[in-house]
């Protein structure tokens, strides 16, 4: 367990642009009630607001888009559609997934770009307060650390709040191919 | 589109007007050509009447004040012309031309939400007034005293013929009925209008008001009696009444100034029960209803020009055609030469017109027989207009429709080997259905280039006007139709090639008398389909290329050599160089005929070419030919390593194996390769896409030459070619950006994604590449307009 420092009162996930409008219902002791999906890359747990997600797939053969950062698997047939599938576990910089048949990806919906990550599994949806949700703590530039926008303990495991918007903002994206 | 009309309550109504607008201008111009051609039909004035009154009704609506007010002088005129009491002869052309001008540019004003400038049109007004008091046109540059005020009261001047000669007084009765409301009219712009065509008294009788209790806000007490003293004639009032004649009770009468009455003239009100709410409206007795369908197309299901497989019955023909079935394996292609070329689906202003291009007719015997002109009365609405994003749906659905079909259609080739199945000839059937199912919805996107081409004569005037030149354009075909995505962006580059030819190609009158040529200069533009391209001319009959001028600029510039020596064809063609104009924009028409390697490159990003052909003294003719289509390529596709790639067929020259000793070295490592004694640069797809298990040995290898903008030759090397066909074109900018040397991507039969090279930045990149790729990243992908507008992350401590 992570120790988190005091809450600050004006933290808002809604405010941060992280959990879509239409997820939440009111709860009896104030607060809003949101949705999230959860999944595991590695040991580590993060999830995504649940309005965000379109479909979840096994994974299968993507076509390599060259000349493009390693994290960028390839793109993807997704009924017409050309989506660009992204290795999550590579885009926190401990290299790439070996995809097996067991691997999922997770289509996402960012504003109007249609995305996948590629993740170990998919573990659950879970129901949370944002009440609960904690800030994330002091950043210090690590890779992974840069797309997390809160924490949340679920049974005792720390899922981490991942902030989709920043994970595929094509800056950060042309940041990553020059550091490479 | 519409900026400061966003919170419009009408914005969607506006949208439609100014579709409309454009849709009706259109045709004046090719209207008005015809009649300068000297077709003085009553028709055809009564169309170009019938554009100037759509215009000025959907205006009034708006209360486009300038437009109102130039519309009403303009149909004044047109009114004269049509009824006989004046005859149309050059000068009113010229006018007619020019009035036509200033509605474009009021219509862009108000399109734009931009303030029209005072003096706008005053000119021109003048020049109306004039002519409809038999004047003679005011000076060029000289401002009437008329400019700027509402509408020009016409002095008492006596037309020629006497319809409507001297000021009249009509009594006008209108009493609402509830329908009147439920269709979205308004009073208050009818008195506005009417006040508009005279002097106007108005009473309104309150009488019938109700009792508050009892009063039910869906009717309408109201009686107005208008007392209206007016030039105008009996029609023009009948106009102002004319969306709302069968809401009302209406009764005109005509008194002469002493007030006697002289003739009575009560129009029936529909015969409705006032208690019948106006539900039950036939749509067809509206006069001029200005529902947005007001156009008139042969319905695009054309039957005879079933292709090649009689598989649809037409059941109005009332026989089978027995047709062979067939099913070659490479016919899925979109067959350009099915679609019914002689159905422009242009919208006609009434049905007046309809009955002179197009008869309506009962529904033929057989459907090939001809057709008898049968009058109606009645537009009926036989085309319909259709948001662009739902047929792109629809398109985008059908070419889902096809990959999944292909799918299948692989998978059953894996399975037994045994057609005789029903399951085989389902599938063969169904290929059949989906071919014609494409090329049906493909030909729903087909537009007549006429769109485009009705905007090139007043290009033509203007500027052959700031350059003192007589010129005359001549256009054909323009009703050879391709598809939309095509037609929007011919405009930029037809602009400005023909800006070009009047610019350097055609002579100063002086200048042609001198050189045995008539004064007045001849610009061709003509469209016609060839071999599933379309081929647009621009040709004029002016000084052709000066050769040793071109010439000398190009080496001037460095774009060649000062030693070359080149062919008269090669000279003709630098003038679209890269380097040889000093435009950088298309759109940037005040240069003077600069910009052509910007047209070449415009045209060839649409999979098009351009060329030029042209004799001193006699000419020069431009040549654009392009796809009919965006949505789809002809595409080789090539694989390299476990990777496969296509290649536009357009860009390909050639395939070859090269020999050993034909490739050489650079000192950086390039290889190029010797080609009928070329040296040609070539580009190893397996170094610049860093794709794994590919053929490194270069003579195991196979060449495509592939020819890239600015006539650079490049040779992509590759394992080996796995076919031609044709592929739908996705775009790859959507949700990811661009990526260096692919231009989109596709989707093969296997449901794979495959990518399309994009030969001319391939041509462009350093063939060390990977050292800029993450600069390109930068420029690129992030001009290509999408970035997320991220919050930043202010959690507190």
């Amino acid at each position: 367990m992570v120790e988190t420092s005091s809450i600050s009162s004006d933290f808002d996930p809604r405010k941060i642009g992280v959990i879509q409008d239409d997820n939440s219902s009111v709860d009896a002791d104030g607060g809003d009630i949101v949705q999230f999906v959860s999944f595991k890359v590695g040991d580590s747990e993060y999830c995504v607001d649940i309005m965000a997600v379109r479909e979840i797939k096994g994974w299968a053969e993507v076509t390599d888009l060259p000349n493009t950062p390693e994290f960028v698997r390839g793109v993807l047939n997704l009924r017409g559609i050309i989506v660009p599938i992204f290795d999550l576990r590579c885009r926190f910089g401990q290299g790439l997934t070996e995809c097996t048949a067991l691997h999922v990806m997770i289509i996402l919906q960012v504003e109007d770009r249609i995305m996948g990550i590629l993740v170990d599994a998919v573990s659950d949806i879970i129901t949370v307060n944002t009440n609960e949700i904690l800030p994330a703590p002091t950043l210090d530039k690590k890779s992974e650390q840069k797309f997390i926008s809160g924490l949340m303990t679920v049974q005792e495991r720390m899922v981490a709040l991942l902030e989709i918007e920043k994970l595929f903002d094509l800056e950060t994206i042309v940041e990553a191919a020059i550091e490479e | 589109m519409l900026p400061s009309m966003q919170d419009d309550p009408f914005y969607q109504f506006k949208v439609t007007f100014f579709e409309e607008c454009d849709e009706l201008l259109g045709n004046m111009e090719s209207y008005l050509t015809d009649l300068e051609e000297g077709d003085h039909d009553s028709e055809l004035l009564n169309a170009i009447f019938r554009v100037v009154h759509s215009i000025k009704a959907g205006a009034g609506a708006f209360s486009f004040e300038r437009m109102v007010n130039f519309t009403h002088r303009f149909e004044f005129l047109l009114d004269k012309l049509r009824d006989g009491s004046m005859t149309v002869d050059d000068t009113i052309v010229r006018v007619l031309f020019d009035s036509n001008d200033v509605l474009v540019d009021l219509v862009d004003f108000a399109r734009n939400g931009a303030e029209t400038p005072r003096e706008f049109g005053a000119h021109e007004l003048a020049k109306i007034e004039a002519l409809i008091n038999g004047e003679s046109l005011p000076e060029e540059g000289a401002l009437p005293a008329a400019a700027g005020s509402a509408v020009p009261e016409v002095e008492g001047e006596k037309s020629k013929a006497g319809t409507d000669a001297g000021s009249k007084v009509f009594e006008i009765d209108f009493s609402p009925k509830p329908s009147l409301f439920q269709h979205a009219n308004e009073p208050l712009l009818i008195i506005r209008e009417l006040s508009g065509l005279g002097d106007l008294k108005v009473s309104l009788d309150s009488s019938m008001i109700p009792e508050l209790h009892v009063m039910e806000p869906e009717k309408s007490y109201f009686t107005w009696t208008f007392e209206l003293n007016t030039e105008a004639s009996r029609d023009d009032i009948d106009e102002v009444f004319e969306f709302v004649v069968d809401d009302c009770d209406l009764t005109i009468v005509e008194k002469d100034c002493t007030g006697k009455i002289t003739g009575v003239d009560v129009t029936a009100a529909s015969d409705l029960g006032d208690d019948d709410f106006g539900f039950f409206v036939n749509e067809e007795d509206l006069p001029g209803n200005q529902a947005s369908s007001n156009q008139s197309a042969e319905p695009t299901v054309d039957q005879e020009d079933d292709d090649d497989f009689g598989f649809f019955v037409d059941v109005d023909a009332g026989e089978v055609e027995a047709g062979v079935q067939t099913n070659d394996e490479n016919s899925k292609s979109y067959k350009a030469d099915s679609l019914p070329v002689e159905a422009p689906a242009s919208s006609e202003a009434t049905a007046s017109v309809k009955q002179s291009s197009m008869p309506q007719a009962p529904v033929p015997q057989t459907a090939n027989a001809p057709v008898a002109e049968k009058p109606t009365s009645v537009a009926k609405v036989s085309s319909i207009r259709v948001d662009i994003d739902r047929v792109d749906k629809l398109v985008n659905m059908v070419g889902e429709i096809v990959i999944t079909h292909s799918m299948l259609a692989s998978e059953l080739t894996v399975l037994q080997e045994d057609r005789q199945t029903s399951l085989g000839s389902g599938i063969e059937e169904m290929s059949m259905h989906i071919r014609e199912l494409q090329d049906n919805v493909m030909a729903i996107r087909m537009q007549p280039v006429k769109s485009v081409f009705s905007r090139m004569p007043r290009i033509v005037r203007d500027v052959s006007k700031k350059l003192d030149k007589k010129v005359k354009l001549v256009t054909e075909g323009e009703n050879t139709e391709v598809d939309k995505t095509v037609v929007e962006e011919l405009a930029d580059p037809l602009t400005h090639m023909i800006r070009n030819s009047l610019d350097h190609g055609l002579e100063t009158p002086d200048e042609r008398i001198a050189a045995g040529k008539p004064a007045e200069g001849k610009i061709l533009l003509s469209a016609e389909h060839r071999g599933g391209r379309i081929v647009i001319t621009i040709a004029d009959d002016g000084r052709g290329i000066n050769r040793p001028k071109v010439l000398e600029l190009a080496k001037e510039k460095g774009v060649v050599e000062e030693s070359q020596v080149l062919s008269d064809e090669e000279i003709d063609n630098l003038i679209f160089a890269p380097g040889f104009s000093t435009a950088d924009e298309v759109t940037d028409l005040s240069g003077r005929g600069v910009g052509m390697d910007v047209v070449r490159r415009n045209i060839q990003s649409l999979g098009g070419r351009v060329s030029v052909v042209s004799e001193p003294g006699v000419g020069s003719r431009f040549q654009l030919t392009l796809p009919l289509t965006l949505a789809v390529l002809d595409g080789m596709v090539v694989g390299v390593g476990e990777q496969k790639f296509v290649i536009p067929i357009n860009n390909i020259i050639e395939t070859l194996r090269p020999e050993k000793e034909a490739i050489k070295t650079l000192v950086d490592g390039t290889h190029v390769i010797k080609v009928r004694g070329e040296y040609i640069r070539l580009v190893e797809t397996r170094k610049t896409f860093s794709v794994l298990n590919a053929e490194t040995d270069l003579s195991k290898n196979l060449v495509v030459l592939v020819e890239a903008d600015g006539d650079r030759t490049i040779g992509i090397v590759v394992d080996k070619l796995s076919g031609q066909q044709q592929v739908v074109i996705k775009s790859l900018e959507a949700n990811f950006g661009r990526v260096e040397g692919i231009a989109s991507a596709t989707i093969l039969g296997n449901g794979s994604v495959c990518l399309i090279l994009d030969i001319d930045g391939l041509a462009d990149m350093d063939s060390s590449n990977q050292s800029d790729t993450a600069h390109y990243l930068k420029s690129n992908m992030l001009s290509s307009g999408i970035s997320s507008d991220v919050s930043e992350n202010e959690a507190a401590q």
